[in-house]
């Protein structure tokens, strides 16, 4: 088995020469970022050619979301000290610092869930809303919802990375399953800088 | 995996990230122009966003083919933000019906929610 594994061994990847599999996580993060920017492009379209846009942080408040922002920033902190520390073959480490990066995700998204609640009981839904355009109403709840789907696929990723982890699947040798979902983690937090400026502040 | 670059001071970075934001929560209540509060946004959130990208995802110590990969969707995204940008010479819209119509309309789906 091993022989045939070494037969068929594919070539480096040049971009990434760790692993094939960093260079595709780059690229699913590539694509999905362009699904991002078409969403708040659209964003952009439709609010500039609206004339009743409310003021977001009026609606919606920006309290909570800047410290849902600080949360993620904080989990994105946890996940690099998690690589870390694999890196130094430290495993309890690893499963510490990622339950804790699970624990970030998790909290964000019941003060998203809260939030969304808030926000419903007000009036404002996907396709009414009192404060002004409901293009408003529906444009939140897609691109905030997007983004939360991501970090619900991200606390699953990360639970399974931590199972694999306490079943002794890395090492400081083999850390590369870490890096990859620390790629996806960093990357759901850096959309969130992007939507919490384009949807809350501005 | 060997990774042969001296690791970034992630605590640093993350200081630097709760910093901005603060500042960005400070600059949001500015009684300055709209204009310079919505430039000086962006311009943070790039930054915020570079230093996740550089640092903790570790973009500053890969290679430079591998950074055109991670950038390919800025073009793409400047292109269509071009492609969008004639409907915004058309007419305005305006959603809102009526504030009454709007309201009972409200209610009625809270209503709904509620029973």
């Amino acid at each position: 088995m091993s022989q045939v594994a070494a037969a068929i061994e594919p070539a480096e990847s040049p971009l990434t020469p760790d692993s094939w599999g960093k260079l595709g996580m780059w690229i699913f993060l590539a694509g999905d970022a362009m699904s991002f920017g078409a969403l708040l492009a659209g964003y952009g379209a439709l609010r500039a050619g609206s004339i009743d846009w409310p003021v977001p942080q009026e609606v919606l408040g920006i309290q909570l979301t800047a410290f849902m922002t600080f949360l993620l920033i904080c989990s994105s902190l946890t996940m690099v000290k998690g690589l870390a520390a694999i890196q130094q073959g430290d495993t309890k480490g690893l499963t510490k610092f990622l339950a804790l990066t699970i624990l970030g995700g998790v909290t964000f998204l019941g003060l998203q869930a809260y939030e969304w609640t808030h926000l419903i009981s007000e009036g404002l839904t996907l396709t009414h809303n009192p404060f002004g355009s409901y293009l408003f109403g529906t444009t939140f709840f897609l691109i905030t919802g997007f983004h939360g789907a991501h970090v619900t696929g991200g606390v699953i990723y990360l639970t399974v990375v931590v199972l694999r982890g306490l079943n002794g699947h890395y090492s400081a040798e083999n850390s590369n399953g870490v890096e990859l979902v620390g790629l996806y983690w960093h990357f759901v937090d850096l959309v969130w800088i992007l939507v919490f400026t384009f949807v809350y502040l501005i | 995996m060997a990774s042969n670059h001296q690791a970034p001071n992630y605590n640093m970075v993350f200081i630097a990230l709760t910093i901005l934001t603060a500042v960005e929560i400070g600059v949001v209540f500015m009684p300055i122009s709209k204009i310079i509060v919505g430039i000086a946004l962006i311009l943070l959130a790039l930054v915020k966003a570079s230093l996740v990208a550089l640092y903790f995802m570790h973009l500053k110590y890969e290679k430079f083919a591998l950074g055109i990969v991670a950038l390919s969707p800025l073009l793409i995204c400047a292109l269509l933000i071009i492609g969008l940008l004639p409907d915004l010479a058309g007419t305005k819209h305006q959603t809102k019906v009526s504030a009454a119509a709007q309201v009972e309309s409200g209610e009625q789906v809270i209503s709904g929610v509620t029973e």
